[in-house]
């Protein structure tokens, strides 16, 4: 905490005083819940990455090609919003994601 | 050049919110400071002032629109009393915290419950500790020049605090006086343009106003809360101070009557004060050297200032329109005491006039007497005008 700058060099009243700063703000911690992602399942209708309130799904080309992390809060809308018949995301309990 | 006309505290207020030009104006209306804002409404239907009014559906939403103005660089202004001040609390605080320089007259009356309509200053003393400026006023000329100062405290680069004029309810709020206006010409170039250094409009700067703020930042924001209380003590001096020069009617952060040579000495707020400065004459009269100080300023507390004026008092009595409980005394009592520590003079405490029970000359000549006779540093506290 003493990195941080001290009472007189900071913006008053709380103000951020530039704009697009929650880009460097991981939230990772927040999630109980992480989205994973199956590209062998994916039909790139991007209905995930319209729906996801944070931009976390990552798309490069027209095609999802994973989730970033660092600003997912794991609110499981992108697997509700993936079409019932292709379920290409899945929520799994945080650090539980690698068992299979 | 200045002009006398006879107006209520609620007229005098609005004309000086009038004049102050502000852009926008939320208020929510509530007994006795409806007759204010409707007045000022008014002046907004005539084309008087170019002010944009926005209808709120209560007081809570008037200070969260006043704040969101505010935040895109508006002179923005409210008014309220007591439930109404009760219910903008949690936005109150964020006012302050934000430090967007909102200008609020409010019209003291009784906190319920019972419910009650009349004046005491238990709805501003609550919020104390809000970050707000406290300037009380005690009668309609102060609470015309106050609120005109408010402005330029307020938006002082090195305070930018939310500043908040109290004054009687009904008392002041509804009583014609004789006021001193000001031309508009010179108010407005008293008050000036209120330009603000960045503003949620400038999208060339975005920013983020009232984001979360978490253990490791919230404390150093506070702190420049202090700060600013702290730089606001000389910005109201000095603008006092250029309101004397300018128009005649110098203000301070407290006034003193006939404390050169007293020995017993009152402290009070508001438009008590008028009654205890013809108590004063009536106890000299009766042999009695006796002495006022009105409190003006009570937030920032000038406890330097205070402690001057009761310099050469030999027993103090502080009179408080509202209430502690489990407390011995209000919240004025406490504050002068506290810079008083260390004194060994006799401190007393009354509270008085709950409710808007009035509060005569006698019974303050009463104080006085009381005063006289004081020895000692464990005084109760007493209640004037209750019936046992």
């Amino acid at each position: 905490m003493s990195k941080l700058p001290g009472w007189k060099d900071l913006a008053i009243g709380g103000v951020i005083p530039e704009g697009g700063t929650s880009a460097q703000k991981s939230v990772a911690g927040w999630r109980i819940y992480r989205p994973v992602h199956k590209p062998d399942k994916c039909i790139h209708c991007l209905r995930c990455w319209i729906f996801c309130p944070d931009s976390a799904i990552q798309v490069k080309d027209g095609k999802v090609v994973g989730i970033d992390y660092q600003h997912c809060k794991g609110c499981g809308i992108c697997a509700r919003e993936c079409p019932e018949k292709v379920q290409a995301i899945e929520m799994k309990l945080e650090g539980e994601q690698d068992k299979g | 050049m200045a002009k006398l006309e006879s107006l209520t505290g609620n007229e005098a207020a609005a004309h000086a919110l009038r004049q102050a030009r502000p852009d926008v104006a939320a208020a929510y209306p509530i007994t006795p400071q409806t007759e204010l804002m409707h007045k000022f409404a008014e002046f907004v239907a005539n084309g008087e002032v170019d002010t944009e009014v926005i209808l709120v559906e209560s007081e809570h939403s008037a200070m969260s629109a006043c704040i969101g103005a505010s935040a895109a660089g508006a002179r923005t202004v409210t008014a309220t009393s007591a439930c109404g001040l009760a219910l903008m609390w949690e936005v109150v605080y964020v006012a302050a915290s934000c430090r967007l320089p909102i200008v609020m007259p409010e019209v003291n009356r009784a906190l319920s419950g019972p419910i009650n309509i009349h004046c005491d200053t238990s709805d501003t003393m609550g919020c104390r500790d809000s970050g707000w400026i406290q300037i009380y006023a005690e009668n309609a000329q102060e609470a015309y020049d106050s609120i005109l100062q408010a402005f330029r405290i307020a938006e002082h680069p090195d305070v930018l605090l939310p500043v908040m004029v109290p004054f009687d309810g009904f008392i002041i709020s509804h009583t014609n006086e004789p006021v001193e206006m000001l031309s508009d010409e010179d108010a407005a170039s008293f008050v000036g343009e209120y330009r603000p250094r960045r503003t949620l409009l400038d999208v060339d700067h975005p920013m983020t106003v009232g984001p979360l703020d978490l253990p490791e930042w919230y404390f150093e924001h506070k702190r420049q809360q202090v700060e600013a209380m702290r730089c606001a003590h000389a910005v109201i001096r000095e603008v006092g101070e250029e309101f004397g020069r300018r128009f005649g009617r110098r203000y301070g952060f407290l006034d003193t009557y006939r404390t050169e040579d007293a020995e017993v000495v009152i402290v009070a707020l508001g438009s008590t004060c008028g009654t205890a400065r013809a108590a004063a004459d009536e106890a000299r009269d009766a042999g009695i050297r006796a002495g006022v100080v009105k409190l003006r300023v009570f937030r920032p507390f000038p406890g330097a200032e205070l402690r001057a004026a009761l310099a050469k008092a030999r027993a103090i009595g502080v009179l408080d329109r509202a209430i502690s409980f489990g407390l011995e005394g209000g919240p004025v009592f406490h504050e002068v005491r506290s810079h008083l520590y260390g004194d060994a003079r006799p401190i007393l405490p009354f509270v008085y006039g709950l409710g808007g029970r009035d509060i005569n000359v006698e019974q303050i000549v009463g104080v006085f007497r009381k005063l006289q006779g004081a020895r000692g540093l464990e005084h109760p506290v007493e209640f004037i005008g209750l019936r046992e």
